[in-house]
């Protein structure tokens, strides 16, 4: 029973962080109607600049997180404007091919510039390990802090979006884009304005990621990124509760069946669920069906 | 194809004489590659390419079937060569005994198309009932999870017949002459080294030779139909899930053949994230969109130069990755940025007035 806990607690901390990936996946999709590939990409150089900040010139890991943030946000932004501005009203093929180029060349890039070699990540958490029912349960206080952030980064996000004129635009604009556009909402600004959220939260699950588990390569985003992605379909994409449920969900799956089924498979059943819950319910848990205009 | 003219045309027409000159094609580079193999003047590294380059055409023909004919997006195409290298891996090392080789290797391409084939079908029912985005995510699931499962999969044989496990070697209970066929993720050691630059080159003519004729018969209409107004497709009663189901399945089982190929040309044959998963599926995707989306020769050709590109530049090779996601980003915005497009429509009539004024 302590193991179950123990492992289900580490599946939500795993959830968190996939849940903190899929907002940015959703929240793209949502208004730009793009699937934004390079995002798994962009976690990766936020753990680099965290990495870079604190390993190797020594600077605090707040002012680290603040600078991954920065530069994530700018980052993103720049590949919206650069890569994916030209190609809106392009079919959604051509833009999905463009984002698989733009995380190639961020992997690349990271290649040649921190090389292959995996670094390690050393933890941003300073909060002690919380020890359970007689010290037979320990919490590591990175699940403890993961899993905090992302609650918090969840409420801030839905009172941005119900509360600000900012966030009310985003809505609108994932709603009807040309109607959005009548009323006087600038959709570019908007967009741009969800990359940049986007890739900040992205900065913030990259260095949570790279403290639970410290291993940094060009290629560590990519395969949470796709995860994530998957949590993001699985919750409904558009939906921002959906993304968070998701998330947590795939996180709980993800550890419990690496702990009691196989741990080689794990994968396998992870994408198995997700296969299943879009043949029973295409849209995703939370995503809402739109009927078909002829 | 001529028969359906009512009238019997003389000379050839357009596709025709279009099929000929990438049927063409193949057999001139097949031609030009035996000469210079002959004079000696072929690197040993160029001689290890052969076999990849007709591999990677193959893919590169079969994904476009999806992605260009079919119009959905397949991210999940590396897992169909990984069953079909697999299953001619063990049919090959079981019958090694019992069969000549060319009998042998001719029945393993069998074989590995068929079972890429089925799965291509038990995938594409779930899958193909999904659209856009959802079904690209889905084959990529799919992909993903079969790499997955050949890496818990072991099996083996004595003179009792085949023993399964999915724990470990000991698991299967072999007798003393037993010998393990698939070793989890070690994978299959000793796939007899059938596959050769002939037998490459007859397998792309072949693979041409399906899509090129799909495409222009009556079925090939009717899926890029489906392609291109799916409504109005069904509207006039052409059943869908059919004709998708039909090129999903002849895209799988020709990666399948790709991955017999694969698996005879190597010793060692493994299912790791770099050779079946799904960044091997969009290096394929690479292929497709620089040849151009729908051109089956231009997906062979893109295959075969892009395969080449990284030997012939091993000096950049740190830069490869780069260069190609470079080229593939500046390739998409130029082709599909709506502002591009125009440019190019009024660029090419400037200069088509421009050439009438010469004449």
């Amino acid at each position: 029973m302590i193991s179950f806990i123990s492992y289900f607690v580490n599946g939500l901390s795993l959830g968190s962080v996939y849940a903190l990936i899929a907002l940015g996946y959703t929240m793209v999709y949502g208004i730009a109607k793009m699937l934004n590939f390079a995002h798994g990409d962009v976690i990766m150089i936020g753990g680099y600049v965290v990495f870079t900040a604190v390993s190797t010139m020594g600077l605090p890991p707040a002012v680290g997180i603040l600078l991954a943030v920065i530069i994530c946000t700018v980052l993103g932004v720049t590949i919206e404007r650069v890569a994916y501005r030209p190609l809106r009203g392009a079919t959604p093929l051509a833009v999905l091919i463009t984002a698989i180029g733009v995380s190639y060349l961020l992997q690349n890039l990271a290649l040649l510039i921190f090389g292959s070699n995996p670094k390690s990540f050393t933890s941003v958490v300073t909060v002690p390990a919380l020890k359970l029912a007689e010290g037979k349960l320990t919490i590591s206080g990175e699940t403890i802090v993961t899993i905090i952030t992302c609650v918090i980064i969840m409420i801030a996000l839905s009172m941005f979006i119900k509360k600000t004129k900012a966030g009310q635009a985003m809505l609108a604009v994932s709603e009807d884009r040309g109607a959005a556009q009548l009323m006087g909402i600038n959709v570019d600004g908007t967009i741009a304005l969800t990359f940049a959220i986007g890739s900040a939260l992205a900065a913030i699950a990259g260095t949570l990621l790279c403290s639970a588990y410290p291993t940094l390569t060009p290629y560590t985003g990519s395969m949470p990124g796709i995860k994530a992605f998957v949590a993001a379909v699985f919750g409904g994409i558009g939906s921002i509760p959906g993304a968070f449920i998701g998330g947590l969900l795939l996180g709980v799956i993800e550890n419990l069946s690496k702990a009691y089924i196989s741990s080689q498979l794990s994968d396998a059943i992870v994408f198995g669920v997700l296969i299943v819950v879009l043949l029973v319910k295409p849209t995703g848990i939370l995503g809402r069906k739109i009927s078909e205009k002829v | 194809m001529e028969k359906k003219h009512k009238t019997p045309a003389v000379s050839m027409n357009k596709t025709t004489v279009n099929n000929l000159i990438t049927y063409g094609i193949v057999i001139v580079a097949f031609v030009i590659v035996q000469i210079v193999n002959a004079t000696g003047n072929m690197s040993s590294l160029m001689t290890g390419l052969l076999v990849p380059i007709c591999i990677y055409a193959i893919m590169a023909i079969s994904l476009n079937l999806t992605v260009g004919i079919l119009g959905e997006l397949s991210l999940g195409h590396a897992g169909f060569m990984c069953v079909g290298a697999f299953t001619s891996s063990v049919f090959s090392l079981s019958t090694q005994d019992a069969l000549p080789a060319g009998i042998r290797f001719f029945l393993a391409i069998l074989v590995g198309a068929a079972a890429a084939a089925v799965a291509g079908i038990l995938v594409g029912i779930p899958v193909l009932r999904l659209r856009g985005d959802y079904l690209a995510i889905v084959t990529l699931a799919f992909g993903e999870i079969i790499k997955n499962v050949v890496n818990v999969i072991y099996l083996g044989k004595d003179e009792t017949g085949f023993h399964f496990s999915t724990k470990n070697a000991m698991d299967l209970n072999l007798s003393e002459n037993g010998m393990v066929i698939m070793n989890g993720p070690q994978g299959i050691t000793g796939t007899p080294k059938d596959a050769t630059f002939l037998a490459g080159t007859i397998l792309i003519l072949i693979s041409l030779v399906i899509v090129l004729n799909l495409i222009h018969s009556r079925t090939g209409r009717a899926i890029m139909s489906v392609r291109d107004n799916r409504i109005a497709a069904e509207s006039v009663g052409i059943n869908i899930t059919k004709y998708k189901l039909m090129a999903f399945t002849i895209s799988a089982a020709l990666a399948g053949t790709a991955g017999v190929l694969y698996s005879h040309n190597l010793s060692a044959l493994t299912a790791t994230q770099k050779n079946f998963g799904y960044n091997q599926s969009i290096m394929i995707l690479v292929y497709v969109v620089l040849g151009g989306i729908g051109n089956t020769r231009g997906s062979m050709i893109a295959a075969v130069i892009l395969t080449l590109l990284p030997e012939l530049l091993r000096g950049l090779d740190n830069y490869r990755m780069l260069i190609y996601a470079i080229v593939l980003i500046v390739m998409m915005l130029i082709n599909w940025s709506p502002k591009c497009i125009e440019f190019r429509k009024r660029h090419s009539l400037k200069r088509l007035l421009g050439k009438k004024e010469v004449a």
